[in-house]
Order: C-alpha cells, then structure tokens, then sequence
C-alpha cells in the first residue's frame, strides 16, 4: 500500500496533467462544438452538409482512429500542431509548449471527436424548444438574431445543460486514451509505468488510478442528477 | 431537413431564397478552395496520393490487395467477435443488476413485520447495506474509463494468476464498463413508468420480483430501446481499445500492415470508413426504432416522445 504515499507526487502529477486535457479540450470542445451546431442549423444548404457530415464522421469514429489521426495526419499536412502554443496559455499549461507534440495531437483528437458530441447536444436543445415559442416570436416582428438571443437559446440552453454535461464527463473518460498514445505522465500512463516498469503491486495503483478519475467524474455527475431534478420539478 | 428548421425560419420567400443560393454558392466554392488549399496540396506534395501507398488497400491487381483484406477482414472478423460477446454479455448482467438494483431499493423499504424486532432490524440493515454497495458499485465502474477497466482487467487478472485470451480481457473489461451503464438506463427506464403500473401489478398480487420481470422490465425496454442502441454502437466503438492489450482486432491489424507498407493515412482512412460505415447503420437503425416506437404509441403525450429522445443523445453522450 506504501505505493500510494511513496509515489503520491507522481499521482499528483498525472492527476494534474489529466485535469489540464480535460479543462483545455473542454474549452476547445465547446467553441467548436458550438460553432459546428451553428453549421447544422444554418439555412445554407452547403454548410449544413458540412455540419452533418462532421457530425456523423466524428461519432462514428472510435477515438482511437481520431487519435491515429491526429498523430499521422497533421504531420503530413505539415504541422506540428504549433498553433496551440498560444503564448500566455502554454505558461500556465506548459505542456502545450514542449517539443514532442503528443499533447497536442491528444488534445486536437479530443476536441475534434467530442465537437460532434457537443454540437448534437446543442442540436437537441435547440430542438427541444417548441416550434411555437420561436413562431410567435417571429410574428411579433423579431429578427431572426433577437428571436435566437431573446427566445430560442435561453431555453435550449435549459435543454441541453444536462447533456452537455454528461458529455464533458465521458470526455474526462475518454482523456485516458491520451496517455495510451504518447502522453507521458497522465494518470492511465502513470498506471502502465508503475505496474509494468516500476514493478509496483497492481492493486494499490488501481485503487490510486481510479480515485484519480473518479474525484473528476463522481461529483460532476451527481451534479447533473442534482440539476436534472431540479429541471424535471420546474417542468 | 426542412423540418427541423422550421422552428427557426419561416418558409422563405423569393428574396430569401435568392440570398440562400447566393451564400450556397459562396460556401461552397470557399470550402472547396480552402479544402483544396489546406488539404488536398500539402497532402499532394507530401506524396499521400500515389498509387503506391494505396494500391494495396484499393487496386485488386495489386500483389498485396488480397493478403491486406485478407488481414483486414480477420481484424473485422475479430472486432465484430469481440463486440458480440460484450454486448451479449453486458445485456444480461446489465439486466440483472437493474432487477437487482430495483429489488434491493424496494427490499431497503419494507418493514418485515410479523417477525421478531431485533430480526427484522437486521434484515433492514443488511438490504439497506446492499443497496448501498451495489450503489457504490455502480458509480465506480460508471465513473471510470473503459481504457482504463480494460487495462486494469488485463493487467489484474494474471496478477491472481487467472490468465484467459486477450479476447476475453476485452469482453470482461468492457461487459463492467457496459453493463453498469446498461443497468442505470433500465433503471431509469423503470422507474420513469408510471407509478400505476407497479401499484397495478402489486394489486394483483405479483410479488415484487414477478412485477419487476413481467411488468416492468418489458416496458423499460421498450422505451429505452434506442438508447440501448446506442450503447450497443459505444460497445462497437470501444471494441478499438483492444489494441491496448493487443488484442488482434480491427486497429491492431491496421497497425501491423502499417508496419509493414508504411501508409498510416491511407490504412486509416480504409479503417475509419469500416468503422462509420457499421456504425452509422446501426446508428440509423436506432432512430428507425426510435421512429416506430413513437408512431406506434400515437396516445402517449407527446413530451414523453421528446424526453426520451433528449435521453438518448445524453445516453449516447456519457458512454462514449
């Protein structure tokens, strides 16, 4: 058991290093995602398509082949994913700064796979609002820019709480991907490198791993239980 | 399509409709420019487009077509064997679990009387403690990642000296991660019935395990159906993770023939198209059976229709 205080910095770190994809692909997923959800219901046929297709090839996709992706694909396109070194943001995250890109890769492959996640979850929102609030808003004269501001998305936004959030929780999940592929140092790698290379007893390194993970995920979720409820009465 | 967008526009008029095919227009030929630009050249110059590298995965005249699908095909054969067994599985012990779940929440509230205080007391005590565990249970292997349970099944069973094939780390790995998340969607599923059908069942005079599986179970799987679905298309999906613990299927083959023509791109590209392709139809099934479901309860008020399908996109979205 003396695993989980001899090597609690290297928990720590991984602890840390998982929760810094996590805030960063969060972030990168909401704004693309958001962006995408806005091709899906746009009134041009073209970008639409263009929205449905991202869409239906990025949720169909496991993450690992994004991921594969990702790692083989940029390069040949002839990055190396350079322009998330945001000056500023790789100060406070500064793994986005380093040499071996794999943060990088990781962390595009995150935000492009639950993009599609996020957007469908805006989508359902949106959809959730009832035809008639936004016709009536129409027939009192609102453009369609005041119909979206001051009717449509306050509501969505109600809707699609709930399924954003759970979204991000299996995004937090999904993160541990990362580590397989040449991250070094999240929580799934730090498990590898101490049961395999550290010759460590599994069990103890499990029951760390996974009060890693769980500490991100439990209280999320019983946070959306908490808001779902509340939903569920005001409805 | 124009369905879904009639919440937000009015049937366009002349005026609007020219303004759309203009902007079509426009969007199109931006995306294509900028497609041709960002992609296509840098793609182009780096040599990603010739024959060589992908003669053998799309010219049947080519010397390594045969034994790359070959070895392709057994991948296939291997990811779908893999996805089988863990759905099958998880779909019995997820069932199960909901059953036991249920069965120990209403246990926890009974009150045993007719027997001796102190007993009856224990009894309380003892379900109100398995409920809790099997709670606890529940949340654990729901908050932690497949990759991670996959792994640590891999890693943990032969440390107990139970060794099994690759294969049947994958199918236990995921059937905990699964199965736990199937249980939570037919509990949800149950519960959200109508009280009156349990009250019904009970007055009958089922006994609360004969009302959970003749009454109740059925009725949960029917609602939850597509979002059943889409966990099946997770399992699918997540079937991937094996080349963690190189097991052979689909991505680890991929991997091999990679090793051996050095074409990443074009291995992938083939690899992701078998996987869209499989999961998109399953995921069309899903909203066909959505579809039929909602037709075919036409008296079922029509929030109920919506919130099943908000359920399901959540669903869908906290099991990838």
């Amino acid at each position: 058991m003396n695993v989980l205080i001899d090597k609690f910095d290297v928990f720590a770190g991984g602890f840390w290093l998982t929760l810094q994809i996590c805030v960063l692909a969060a972030i990168g997923a909401l704004l693309l995602g958001a962006v995408v959800a806005v091709l899906r219901i746009s009134p041009v046929p073209p970008l639409r398509a263009v929205g449905t297709a991202y869409v239906n090839i990025f949720r169909n996709m496991p993450l690992t082949v994004v991921l594969f992706f990702a790692a083989f694909g940029l390069p040949a396109l002839g990055s190396n994913a350079d322009f998330l070194r945001i000056p500023g943001l790789d100060a406070i995250f500064s793994r986005l700064g380093t040499d071996l890109p794999y943060f990088r890769f990781g962390l595009i492959a995150l935000v492009l796979y639950t993009a599609a996640f996020v957007c469908e979850a805006l989508r359902s929102g949106v959809n959730a609002v009832p035809a008639g609030q936004a016709e009536a808003a129409r027939s009192l004269g609102l453009t369609f820019g005041q119909n979206l501001r001051h009717v449509v998305l306050p509501q969505s936004w109600k809707a699609s709480v709930v399924p954003l959030g759970s979204v991000i929780i299996a995004m937090i999940k999904n993160s541990a991907l990362v580590g397989f592929f040449g991250v070094v140092g999240d929580l799934a790698q730090t498990a590898d490198q101490l049961t395999s290379a550290g010759g460590y007893a599994f069990i103890p390194v499990a029951i760390g791993i996974s009060v890693g993970y769980l500490i991100m995920t439990v209280p999320l979720g019983a946070l959306l239980d908490r808001l779902e409820k509340r939903q569920a009465v005001a409805r | 399509m124009s369905q879904q967008n009639t919440v937000l526009y009015d049937v366009p008029g002349p005026r609007q409709r020219r303004i759309t095919l203009i902007s079509s227009i426009v969007a199109t030929v931006v995306l294509l420019v900028g497609a041709y630009f960002l992609i296509y050249r840098p793609l182009e110059e780096k040599g990603q487009f010739s024959m060589e590298l992908w003669g053998p995965l799309v010219d049947p005249s080519n010397e390594s077509f045969s034994q790359v699908w070959d070895r392709l095909g057994l991948g296939l054969k291997n990811t779908l064997t893999a996805a089988a067994l863990a759905i099958v599985s998880s779909l019995v012990v997820g069932t199960l679990l909901a059953v036991l779940r249920i069965q120990l929440k209403s246990l926890a509230r009974r009150r045993f009387t007719g027997l001796a205080t102190p007993l009856s007391y224990l009894l309380r005590g003892l379900s109100t403690v398995l409920s809790a565990v099997t709670r606890v249970c529940v949340e654990v292997f729901r908050g932690l990642p497949v990759v991670i349970t996959i792994f640590f099944v891999a890693r943990g069973f032969p440390e107990f000296g139970v060794t099994f094939d690759t294969l049947w780390y994958l199918v236990i790995g995921l059937t905990i991660y699964n199965s736990v998340v199937i249980a939570e969607i037919l509990r949800s599923g149950m519960e959200g019935l109508p009280g009156g059908q349990g009250e019904a069942a009970a007055a009958i005079g089922l006994s609360p395990l004969q009302s959970t599986r003749m009454i109740l179970l059925p009725q949960a799987f029917r609602i939850m159906l597509p979002a059943l679905i889409s966990q099946l298309v997770v399992v699918l999906k997540d079937t991937s993770l094996g080349f963690i613990i190189s097991y052979e299927e689909t991505l680890s083959i991929g991997k091999q023939i990679i090793g051996v023509l050095d074409n990443p791109i074009q291995v992938y590209v083939v690899i992701a198209a078998i996987f869209i392709a499989v999961n998109y139809s399953l995921s069309k099934l899903a909203q066909y059976v959505q579809h039929r479901l909602s037709r075919g309860r036409k008296s079922a008020p029509r929030t109920g229709a919506a919130d099943t399908e908000l359920g399901t996109e959540a669903v869908a979205g906290t099991t990838t």
